[in-house]
C-alpha cells in the first residue's frame, strides 16, 4: 500500500516534469505577449523531428543534433512571431487562439506530410527503458533525465529572467510594454527573444519524450497536459505553473492507481474544470479584476 | 430607404423586394437540388447542412456572445450518442429522440456556462477544451456507449416513411436547417440577440444596462448546444455509423474554423464557411485526382515528401486558411462580402 503510494508519487513526479516543461514554455510566451500558443507543441515536434531526421538519415551525432534541434525549434518560434503574430493588426484574444491554431496545422501537417503516421523512434545516447530504483519506486533513466532536465531548466530560467539584462527586458515588458519602450527597451525584439526561449524549452519536452514515443500526434496530449497544469497553476505565474504541473502529475498517477486506470487522463480534465469554478485565474495567479 | 417607423419593421425577416426575391429563388433550387444531381451531390448537401448547423449555433456563441469555445465536438458527440442510444436502446422514435438529445446538449451547455460565467479569454478556451475531451474520453471508455467500436444506428422511421436513402435524408434535413438558420437569424435580431451583442461587446456596460449576465450567458451556452447537439444527432444518420474517434478536438477546430472563415457575427457568413470548408473537406481527401495540382503534388511527395502522408494536406490548407483570415480579413468571407458589396455601391470612386 505505501510502496503502491509511493511508486505513484513517484512516477507523478516524473510525468509532472514533462508536463513542466510544456506549462513554462507556454506561460512564458502567454505573460509577455498574451499569446496562448497552441503552436508550441508542433514547433516541439518539428524540431524533434529535425533532429530525427540529422541521427537517423544524416549521420550526425547526437552532441551536434540535440542541441541543433534546440536552436531551430528558437528559430521556428522567433520566425512565427516575426512572420505571422506581428503582422495581425490589433487581434483579439480569440484571433490569436486562431491564428496559433492555425500554425499549429500548418506545422502537424507539415510533418506527417513528410514522415507518414506510423510510430517511429528517436535514437538517444541513453538507453530509455532502463530501470532506476528510487527508494522502491521505479522509474526510467529516461524520466530520471526529464526530471533532471526540467529542474536544471527551472534554475537556468530563473537566473536568466532575474539576473540578465535580457530577463529585465522580458519582465519590463511583461508588466507594462508600453512603459518599457519609453524607457529604451526593444519591446519587438524582447517579444521575439521570449518566442525563441519558450520554443526551445518546448522543443527540450519533445526531445525528452520522443524516444519512447515518436509520431506526428505525439505532441498533443503533452500539450494539452501542459496547459491544463498552466491553467491550474495561473497563467501568468511561471512557479505556479511548475506547481501545476507536478500536481497534475501527482494527481492524475494517484488516481490511476487507487481508482480507475481507465479515467487516468480524464482527471486532469476535470479537475482544472473544477478549480477554474473555483478560482478562475488559477491557484497560484492573482486575479485581476477589470478597471472600468 | 433605411429609416424604420416601428418596431416591426426593424425586425421584420425579409426586408425589401430584393431579399424576398432571393430567398425564393434560393429555396426553389434547394428543393430542386436532390431531383436533379446525382447521388454523391446529395450527400455532400447533406453533409453541409449538418455543418451549417453546427456554424450557426456556434456563431451565436462565438461571434454574437464572444464566448470562446474549442469543446464543440462534445456537443456534437452528445447529440450524436444520444439520438442512437435512445432509438436503440429506450426504443423512442426518431421524431422524439431527436430533440430530447439535442435538449440533453443543451443541459450541457447550461453546465459548462457554470464555469464559463467567471472564465474570460484563454481560461474559457481551455475550460471548453477540457469538457469537449472530457466527453470524447468517457464515450470512449464506457461499454454502455458502444466503446471503441463505434455504434450503427438503426433504421430510421417518420411514422410511415421509411428515410433510408440520402435523397429521402435531404428532403428531412434541408427544410429543418432552413428553419433552423432562419430561427437564429430571429434570435440575433430580438431582445435576446441584442443582450449577447452586448455581452460581448462589453459585459459590464451590458449588466450595468440591465442585461443580466448569468441567465444570457447561460443561454447563449444552451441555445448553441442545443443546435450543436440536433445537428450531431442528424449527422449520426448521415454517417449510419459513430465513433468515439470521430468526435476530437480536431472536430472542434474544424467547426470554429467554419465560423471564422465565415465571419464571426454575421450568420451569413456561417452558412457560407460551412459550405466551403464541407467542401473542400470531402475534396481534400482525395486531392491527388485533382487535375494538374494531383500531379504536381504527387511529384513533390515523391521529391521532398512522402507519398503515404499526403492526405495531411488538408491540415496545412486549414491552417493556412486560418491564419490568412485572421491576417487580412479578420471578418471572413463576410467582410469580404461587405467590402465587394461597398465597392460597386459605390463605383466609380
Amino acid at each position: 500500500m505505501i510502496a503502491d503510494l509511493w511508486q505513484a508519487v513517484a512516477s507523478g513526479v516524473m510525468a509532472g516534469s514533462t508536463y513542466a516543461l510544456m506549462a513554462l514554455g507556454l506561460v512564458l510566451v502567454y505573460k509577455t505577449s498574451e499569446v496562448v500558443n497552441f503552436a508550441q507543441g508542433e514547433i516541439a515536434l518539428a524540431a524533434t523531428f529535425v533532429a530525427y531526421l540529422g541521427l537517423e538519415h544524416h549521420g550526425v551525432p547526437w552532441w551536434a543534433a540535440l542541441p541543433g534541434a534546440l536552436a531551430f525549434a528558437a528559430l521556428l518560434g522567433a520566425a512565427v512571431e516575426f512572420g505571422v503574430l506581428r503582422r495581425a493588426k490589433d487581434p483579439s484574444v480569440l484571433g490569436t487562439i486562431i491564428i496559433t491554431i492555425g500554425l499549429e496545422m500548418v506545422f502537424l501537417g507539415l510533418v506527417s506530410w513528410k514522415f507518414g503516421a506510423d510510430p517511429k523512434t528517436l535514437p538517444f545516447p541513453l538507453p530509455p527503458y532502463d530501470g532506476v530504483s528510487l527508494a522502491g519506486a521505479y522509474v526510467s533513466s529516461l524520466e530520471l533525465l526529464t526530471a533532471a532536465a526540467a529542474v536544471g531548466l527551472m534554475l537556468a530560467l530563473y537566473l536568466v529572467l532575474a539576473h540578465s539584462r535580457l530577463g529585465l527586458a522580458i519582465r519590463a515588458t511583461q508588466q507594462n510594454r508600453d512603459a518599457a519602450r519609453l524607457m529604451g527597451v526593444r519591446t519587438r525584439r524582447v517579444l521575439m527573444a521570449t518566442w525563441a526561449l519558450a520554443s526551445a524549452v518546448g522543443a527540450l519536452g519533445g526531445l525528452l519524450i520522443a524516444p519512447v514515443t515518436m509520431h506526428p500526434y505525439m505532441m498533443w496530449d503533452p500539450l494539452l497536459k501542459g496547459f491544463a497544469a498552466a491553467v491550474l497553476g495561473g497563467l501568468t505565474s511561471l512557479p505556479g505553473a511548475v506547481a501545476g504541473a507536478y500536481l497534475l502529475g501527482v494527481t492524475e498517477n494517484l488516481f490511476g492507481a487507487f481508482v480507475s486506470l481507465e479515467f487516468k487522463s480524464v482527471v486532469a480534465f476535470a479537475a482544472i474544470v473544477a478549480v477554474l469554478c473555483v478560482r478562475p485565474s488559477g491557484l497560484f495567479a492573482r486575479h485581476h479584476v477589470k478597471k472600468v | 430607404m433605411d429609416r424604420k417607423r416601428d418596431y416591426y419593421e426593424d425586425v421584420e425577416p425579409l426586408k425589401t423586394r430584393a431579399q424576398r426575391f432571393w430567398f425564393a429563388a434560393l429555396l426553389g433550387a434547394l428543393a430542386a437540388y436532390p431531383f436533379l444531381l446525382p447521388n454523391y451531390w446529395v450527400y455532400l448537401a447533406n453533409y453541409t447542412a449538418i455543418h451549417v448547423l453546427v456554424a450557426v449555433g456556434l456563431n451565436l456563441l462565438v461571434g454574437y456572445t464572444g464566448q470562446i469555445s474549442l469543446g464543440h465536438a462534445g456537443f456534437f458527440a452528445a447529440g450524436a450518442y444520444g439520438t442512437t442510444l435512445l432509438m436503440a436502446k429506450g426504443g423512442l422514435p426518431f421524431a422524439l429522440a431527436l430533440p430530447l438529445a439535442a435538449a440533453l446538449a443543451a443541459l450541457l451547455g447550461a453546465a459548462l456556462a457554470v464555469p464559463a460565467l467567471r472564465l474570460e479569454g484563454p481560461y474559457l478556451s481551455i475550460a471548453t477544451l477540457a469538457f469537449g475531451l472530457t466527453v470524447t474520453q468517457v464515450i470512449g471508455r464506457v461499454g454502455w456507449f458502444g466503446g471503441r467500436q463505434g455504434l450503427h444506428t438503426p433504421e430510421l422511421w417518420l411514422g410511415p416513411w421509411n428515410v433510408a436513402t440520402d435523397r429521402d435524408f435531404y428532403l428531412l434535413l434541408v427544410p429543418l436547417t432552413v428553419a433552423l438558420v432562419f430561427a437564429a437569424r430571429g434570435i440575433t435580431r430580438t431582445r435576446v440577440g441584442r443582450a449577447f451583442v452586448a455581452i460581448r461587446d462589453s459585459d459590464v456596460a451590458a449588466e450595468t444596462l440591465g442585461v443580466n449576465l448569468v441567465r444570457f450567458k447561460t443561454l447563449a451556452f444552451a441555445l448553441s448546444a442545443f443546435y450543436t447537439g440536433l445537428a450531431g444527432g442528424l449527422y449520426a444518420f448521415v454517417l449510419r455509423f459513430i465513433e468515439p474517434e470521430m468526435f476530437g478536438l480536431m472536430m472542434s477546430i474544424l467547426f470554429l474554423a467554419m465560423v471564422v472563415v465565415g465571419g464571426l457575427g454575421a450568420l451569413p457568413g456561417s452558412v457560407a464557411g460551412a459550405c466551403l470548408l464541407s467542401w473542400l473537406d470531402l475534396e481534400l481527401r482525395n486531392i491527388l485526382a485533382v487535375p494538374y495540382l494531383g500531379a504536381w503534388l504527387e511529384g513533390l511527395s515523391k521529391t521532398w515528401f512522402s507519398i503515404t502522408g499526403v492526405s495531411n494536406i488538408s491540415f496545412i490548407v486549414y491552417g493556412s486558411i486560418l491564419v490568412a483570415i485572421m491576417l487580412f480579413e479578420p471578418l471572413g468571407l463576410y467582410g469580404i462580402w461587405l467590402r465587394t458589396k461597398r465597392y460597386w455601391r459605390a463605383w466609380p470612386f
